[in-house]
């Protein structure tokens, strides 16, 4: 059974643009070779931290909504908590109304773009 | 003078005691799932500390709170809104 997951996670600044990317394209693998599907990804880019974490004030943002079964996400987290340019993550199980909520916001995003 | 004492007579009535009934906001607009992600509406729900405020001052239902404070904190965890904070407004 596959369950809807939300992940979002603060990269350190130290990082260069490509080493960001580098960074987001080995967790995107990760969900492709264990079999989740992506639903929506975002890069809110560099951002202010509201209170500093491990002496930085700033960090690159990315979210990732995915499916995945839920024996995988012990897993997944681990690989976070191991992952020294990972400064902060959090994964949520989402619920009917809160898929029902980013589905709407993002084609909310869509409809303001075109 | 014609007017007696104790008989004052004003123009327009003196507000005593009108209290605005609370709402749930929630309930009222029909929001159902409150987006941690979205600190700038969080933001509305803490005083100028960073604390939660209480249900007694927001109106908010004792469901609705619950997912407020909890999206709150998970904010917090993103330092996406700070723990302690020193005039936040």
């Amino acid at each position: 059974m596959l369950k809807q997951y939300e992940t979002v996670f603060i990269m350190t600044p130290v990082l260069s643009d490509e080493q960001m990317k580098e960074t987001v394209e080995k967790y995107q693998k990760f969900l492709v070779a264990k079999k989740a599907e992506i639903v929506h990804e975002d890069n809110w880019g560099l951002r202010k931290l509201a209170y500093p974490i491990q002496k930085k004030s700033t960090g690159f943002y990315h979210l990732v909504e995915f499916k995945a079964d839920p024996t995988l996400i012990r897993e997944w987290e681990v690989t976070f908590k191991r992952d020294e340019r990972i400064l902060r993550f959090l994964t949520v199980a989402l619920e009917k109304h809160a898929i029902a909520y980013n589905e709407k916001k993002r084609n909310k995003a869509k409809a303001e773009k075109v | 003078m014609a007017q007696q004492a104790g008989e004052i007579k004003y123009l327009t009535p003196i507000a005593v005691d009108t209290k605005k009934k609370k709402y749930c906001r929630f309930k009222k607009s029909g929001i159902k799932y409150i987006d941690y992600k979205d600190a700038d509406f969080l933001l509305k729900f803490v005083n100028e500390q960073g604390k939660i405020l209480p249900r007694r001052i927001t109106g908010t239902s004792t469901k609705y709170q619950r997912k407020v404070s909890q999206a709150i904190k998970r904010a917090r965890h993103l330092s996406l809104m700070p723990y302690v904070a020193d005039l936040l407004k």
